[in-house]
């Protein structure tokens, strides 16, 4: 059986830390499958002018190639290229609950994310991404240092 | 058409070299006032006419009856789908797949920051300053009744938009005017369209942005002292170039966040003064019922108080004027209707909960003076609205009510004033071009030509004393309420379907809420 590991992707050298692990876990494993998911940060409640809106959807279909071409194109290729079964997927949406959920959604086992350096006042008030994805998770988590 | 554009900029430039003009040049001013007076007189005679005997203006009846027709037709809607709409402005039935695209909550928020502003603040304490606590029951009403009229038009906003291929919208009423009466196999959607886009342009030139400008000016006067209005005007003329020519979003994003949060303040401070008041809250209440029925004494007596609460929620949350369709329009989804739900909301919002704090407040807070032997309100000494602490009217008014809790909220109120005006402006340089692309079509250069007319008249609003002009403008806006309500009549049969079509599909499990 084929098992599903979720990697979080955010662009930077993060993402490779995650990966690195992500890739030691999948050759101990007969059969396994990484999935390397960048969430593009967006919220359903957030105030834009009449002009954001009507473009939106132009917006939001070039966002997602931008991710798909920069971010997660390269790292499933450099996987495959590895010698590795894998896949990638861009969604919109709170990184912690979209990884979350595209990890229960694909029945990974495993969600593999880096820390990251964020010291921010917003990550001090309401936590960082990495820190609301360990706290919410359905899955185990790993945490790359 | 070149012409007129020619001596138009070339008056605007003149205008612009020599702001000083505009602002001491009194007898120009006067007399370009009453050049342009006699010319749209009629115009803005005929659309804010009252009916034969009463001080009614036809054009409240002809708002109000439509919302009073579309509220029977659709049988309650606003009330046996308020609670559903809550669920899709929560995103209950929002796709997770669709993330990333406008969503139903931005959709109302942006249409809401269009309407929310010196209606609420000014309008009101003009309503209960002339009709009494009374007119805040009609307001009430008014507002009940408009929820159907959003929702009628806001669903065909979305239903017969244009999706272009690269992505983008456009919709609003000059599209369902043409498209649905095309659909329909009846003539003249497309002069309803054109007819609709001029009265937006002209609406969005004037009451959307010279009124608003001159207002913004009018309070930072007031904190600062009086200055030149054209100073006021370029910087505000600045801000909305760099906005919506500049695409300077920043300055925009901060703003579409903070004029919500002014929103929730003044509510909040609203709530916490009516507290403050709680043993009065009771006496309150019974000030607007008794009021709405016998007019306790205000001038028109009853007539009188229902006149200034359907006017001033008419006026305030502009269902039926087919603005707001604009504004939905962006909306990804795949049911139209959806839309139509969600922006029921907006006069309830607008009209049902920020005007009625406003209204409360100042009849809470006491500011209508009531004569202790008859247990009537006073006239004041002209005899047309009721005599108040200190004899304030219109946004002083509201000032005061608020300012006789917390001392500081008159300067808070300011701000707010000169956001929400700072925020309409860009709501309807969008509306604007909307129309404008409509009557002359897309393109960089026609949308940049009319974004810089816009901007020219910001200075102008502000520099200005320029009543005639806001009276036509105002009236150009209500002349929209015309157009769009008459095509409603014949579209709304589309509208039923869709409801009949979707209420199906909601009681039979097929339309169901997403986990997420």
């Amino acid at each position: 059986m084929t098992v599903k590991i979720v990697i979080g992707l955010d662009g930077t050298e993060t993402g490779d830390r995650a990966i690195a692990f992500a890739k030691d876990q999948a050759t101990r494993l007969d059969a396994c499958e990484l999935l390397c998911a960048y969430v593009i940060e967006w919220s359903p409640f957030t105030f834009q002018t009449p002009e954001e809106n009507a473009t939106r959807h132009k917006r939001r279909e070039e966002e997602i190639a931008t991710a798909t071409d920069r971010v997660v194109d390269p790292a499933v290729n450099a996987l495959k290229e590895a010698g590795f079964n894998a896949s990638g997927i861009v969604r919109h949406g709170d990184v912690a609950e979209t990884l979350n959920k595209i990890a229960v959604d694909s029945g990974a086992v495993q969600i593999v994310v880096a820390r990251a350096s964020g010291h921010g006042f917003t990550n001090r008030v309401f936590g960082s991404s990495t820190q609301n994805l360990v706290m919410h998770a359905d899955v185990p988590v790993t945490v790359v240092k | 058409m070149r012409t007129i554009k020619t001596l138009g900029l070339a008056g605007m430039a003149a205008l612009l070299a020599n702001p000083a003009l505009a602002q001491d040049a009194p007898g120009l001013d006067e007399k370009i006032n009453q050049a342009f007076a006699d010319f749209t007189g009629p115009f803005v005679s005929f659309i804010f006419a009252p009916f034969p005997g009463t001080g009614f203006p036809w054009i409240v009846g002809w708002l109000v009856v439509a919302a009073t027709v579309f509220t029977l037709y659709f049988a309650f809607v606003q009330l046996r789908f308020f609670s559903h709409a809550i669920s899709l402005v929560k995103g209950d039935y929002s796709d997770p797949n669709d993330a990333g695209e406008v969503s139903h909550f931005q959709a109302l928020a942006t249409a809401l920051s269009g309407t929310v502003g010196l209606g609420n603040i000014a309008g009101v304490a003009v309503a209960v300053g002339i009709g009494g606590p009374g007119a805040t029951f009609w307001m009430i009403v008014a507002g009940l009744l408009g929820m159907a009229s959003k929702f009628t038009e806001c669903t065909l906003g979305v239903k017969y938009r244009n999706e272009y291929e690269d992505g983008t919208v456009s919709g609003g009423p000059m599209y369902y005017m043409s498209k649905g009466f095309n659909e329909l196999g009846l003539p003249g959607g497309k002069i309803l369209a054109v007819l609709f886009s001029i009265f937006c342009i002209l609406g969005a030139l004037g009451g959307g942005n010279m009124f608003q400008a001159n207002q913004a000016h009018q309070q930072i006067a007031g904190i600062v002292g009086d200055y030149p209005g054209w100073i006021t005007g370029l910087v505000f003329a600045g801000i909305v170039f760099a906005v919506i020519v500049g695409g300077l979003k920043s300055i925009a994003r901060v703003t579409e966040k903070v004029v919500p949060f002014m929103g929730v303040m003044y509510v909040a401070a609203a709530l916490v003064i009516i507290i403050m008041h709680a043993d009065q809250i009771g006496w309150a209440f019974g000030q607007i019922f008794a009021g709405a029925f016998t007019g306790l004494g205000v001038a028109g007596g009853m007539v009188g108080a229902l006149i200034q609460g359907f006017r001033r929620a008419a006026f305030s949350n502009e269902a039926g004027v087919g603005s707001a369709a604009i504004a939905h329009s962006a909306v990804r989804t795949k049911e139209p209707i959806t839309e139509g739900f969600v922006s029921l909301l907006e006069p309830f919002i607008d009209t049902v909960v920020i005007c009625t704090m406003t209204a409360l407040v100042i009849i809470i807070t006491q500011q209508l003076i009531v004569d202790p032997e008859t247990g009537n309100y006073m006239l004041n000494e002209a005899g047309n609205a009721i005599a108040t602490v200190d004899g304030n009217s219109g946004v002083s008014l509201t000032s005061a009510a608020f300012g006789s809790a917390f001392s500081w909220f008159p300067y808070l109120l300011a701000i707010a004033v000169v956001l929400f005006a700072f925020s309409t402006m860009i709501s309807w340089s969008y509306y604007g071009l909307k129309a404008w692309t409509y009557l002359f079509g897309e393109g960089h250069t026609k949308e940049l030509v009319f974004k810089v007319i816009f901007c020219i008249f910001v200075v102008i609003g502000a520099a200005a004393n320029l009543g005639p002009v806001i009276d036509f403008s105002d009236a150009a806006i209500f002349a929209m309420a015309v157009v769009n309500v008459f095509a409603l009549y014949f579209l709304m049969k589309k509208v039923r379907e869709e409801l009949e079509s979707y209420s199906a599909r909601l009681k039979s499990g097929e339309i169901r809420k997403f986990e997420h």
